[in-house]
């Protein structure tokens, strides 16, 4: 099968959108499929073969922050001649709601479409006339995915309609058969994320810390992430910054041995979260899982069968559960083998193929996906045959 | 002889005020003109499907948060929808692409007239404010409340630089 992938961020920059393509698209490929990725790039980036630039990304003032994004005249021009070129079978695009290239993708093509909405908040506001623009380039997408069931209601409530839950995917076994690291292990609590984004939940982890040092004075909490390290230990007592250890960070083959060493993995994450690959990571390395109750991670855990959840935003009740699971080394075997059963359905060889039915239901019995003609072409001309190919 | 003399030159002196602060009012009414015929023409073009779906989202955005914008968040909201207007019509082939569809060329006019006389309405507006204030910080006008009630003039900060393929002027 020929499979187009948009990618909507910049492919220089991590981000878990941009991570689930890679992956995706190395799957496909091999299982001898032929992918090419569409994705905003500078032209001097270094890019895998499978991937084709559409060009930088323009910052500009968008929803209240300033996003990178791609449209205009040049980017809609190359994503027409990638269209062109590839002939695809199906094309996949990745964020259709964001003004960029996945909905220049879905306005330019005709064909299979499938879209994958990630955010699980398309729309901040619902604007009587954006939501005319959309709707006209969203109604070509034959299938919806939603990464979540979370993401799916709230794709329902914006934009009507309905779509199928196909959750991130994970490489299982690359997280299971991670060696740990001694200098990690003995009375440890693991947290991965941005320091200095208050949503990812380091202050309240922060917050609950003192008290589970008092119970647990032995214990040390490893972080990896960027941001300011000083920043973060400002709220600790002094005393107890040392506890603390900062790691950077890390990579791919760290952070899985990272999440195969600590003896308890906390997701402190206050909102914004519309999946939770981290939970997924951390249970296949073994970790048992610690989260808030947000609604994406309630689901990733499965309502806390596979990890245990706390209030959200509530500092004492992490660190009494904390405390508890630290000092209970059969719950957290139980946790660790329950975990284990639970992220097979997020394997990439489960999660990959359910995407490649969805794609098969679309494209059977349909043409191949062309870019749509330019109504002037379309025009006369076409109608009387003289317009060229 | 002296006193009246006082008052005579006071008497001047607020009546220039007054003129000034009314040339502020003037000014400003006619920036505000500016910022909305800027801000509508916009919006016509971004639901008028001749921009692709994305541009045309960022402009709507940029658009009707300048129009809804709260006096303090106004300049903001202005200087977000130039950088919005720049970003969207940073080529030429864009500006072509506006003025081939039916009505395009009447629409990449009125924005171009826009866009351009936003930052002539701004100058005068700014220009009248500083001479205003000028005289306002003199002591007489000080000293004698000359200037009343009226509300120390504030300039209208904002970045107005327009779209480098919307401001040459075709020859």
């Amino acid at each position: 099968m020929r499979i187009g992938i948009v990618c909507p961020y910049s492919w220089d920059v991590p981000g878990g959108v941009q991570f689930h393509i890679r992956d995706l698209a190395e799957y496909f490929l091999r299982l001898g499929h032929e992918v090419s990725v569409l994705a905003p790039a500078d032209d001097d980036t270094p890019l895998p073969p499978y991937v084709v630039s559409a060009g930088r990304a323009v910052p500009v003032p968008y929803n209240g922050s300033v996003a990178r994004l791609n449209f205009g005249f040049l980017s809609a021009a190359r994503v027409r001649r990638w269209l062109h070129d590839g002939r695809f079978d199906v094309i996949h695009i990745h964020e259709p709601t964001s003004p960029s290239l996945g909905l220049l993708a879905c306005w330019a093509a005709q064909g299979p479409i499938v879209a994958t909405f990630h955010t699980s908040n398309p729309r901040s506001r619902a604007m009587i006339a954006a939501y005319s623009i959309l709707q006209a380039a969203l109604e070509k997408i034959s299938a919806r995915i939603a990464v979540s069931e979370y993401a799916r209601r709230t794709l329902v409530e914006h934009l009507g309609g309905d779509a199928v839950v196909i959750p991130n995917g994970v490489d299982v076994d690359f997280f299971a058969r991670a060696e740990p690291r001694p200098e990690w292990q003995g009375d440890t609590i693991g947290f991965v994320g941005r320091i200095d984004e208050p949503r990812k939940g380091l202050p309240v982890l922060m917050k609950a810390l003192p008290k589970i040092l008092a119970a647990r004075p032995q214990t040390r909490l490893l972080v990896a992430g960027r941001g300011d390290e000083k920043e973060a230990v400002e709220s600790l007592p002094a005393g107890l910054r040392p506890r603390v250890e900062f790691l950077g960070m890390v990579s791919d083959e760290d952070k899985a041995r990272f999440l195969r060493s600590v003896d308890l993995y906390i997701a402190p994450n206050t909102g914004g979260e519309s999946f939770g690959i981290i939970l997924v990571e951390a249970m296949s390395a073994g970790a048992p899982v610690l989260a808030s109750d947000l609604d994406a991670f309630a689901q990733v855990l499965d309502q806390g069968a596979a990890g245990e959840l706390f209030a959200n935003e509530d500092a004492d009740a992490l660190a009494e559960a904390a405390v508890r699971l630290l000092g209970d080394p059969e719950r957290r075997a139980e946790l660790h083998t329950r975990g284990s059963a639970h992220v097979r359905r997020f394997d990439w060889s489960t999660v990959g193929a359910d995407i490649l039915s969805v794609y098969e239901t679309v494209t059977s019995g349909a043409a191949a996906v062309a870019p749509e003609d330019d109504e002037r072409t379309t025009g006369l001309l076409a109608r009387l045959g003289l317009a060229r190919d | 002889m002296a006193l009246v003399a006082i008052g005579l030159y006071l008497s001047w002196t607020a009546g220039r005020l007054d003129r000034l602060h009314a040339r502020i009012d003037a000014a400003r009414a006619a920036l505000d003109a500016q910022l909305l015929r800027r801000a509508s023409v916009t919006q016509e073009l971004a639901t008028s499907g001749v921009l692709d779906p994305a541009a045309s989202i960022v402009l709507y955005e940029a658009a009707h948060a300048a129009r809804q914008a709260e006096e303090e968040q106004r300049e903001v909201a202005e200087s977000e929808l130039s950088q919005a207007l720049r970003a969207v019509f940073a080529e030429t082939a864009q500006v072509e692409a506006v003025r081939a569809a039916p009505g395009g060329e009447a629409a990449a006019r009125e924005l171009t007239e826009a866009v351009r006389r936003v930052p002539m309405a701004r100058r005068f507006h700014n220009d009248a404010v500083r001479a205003a204030r000028a005289l306002r910080r003199h002591r007489k006008v000080r000293w004698f409340r000359l200037a009343g009630h009226a509300p120390f003039p504030l300039a209208f900060e904002m970045d107005d630089e327009p779209p480098a393929a919307l401001s040459d002027r075709p020859a």
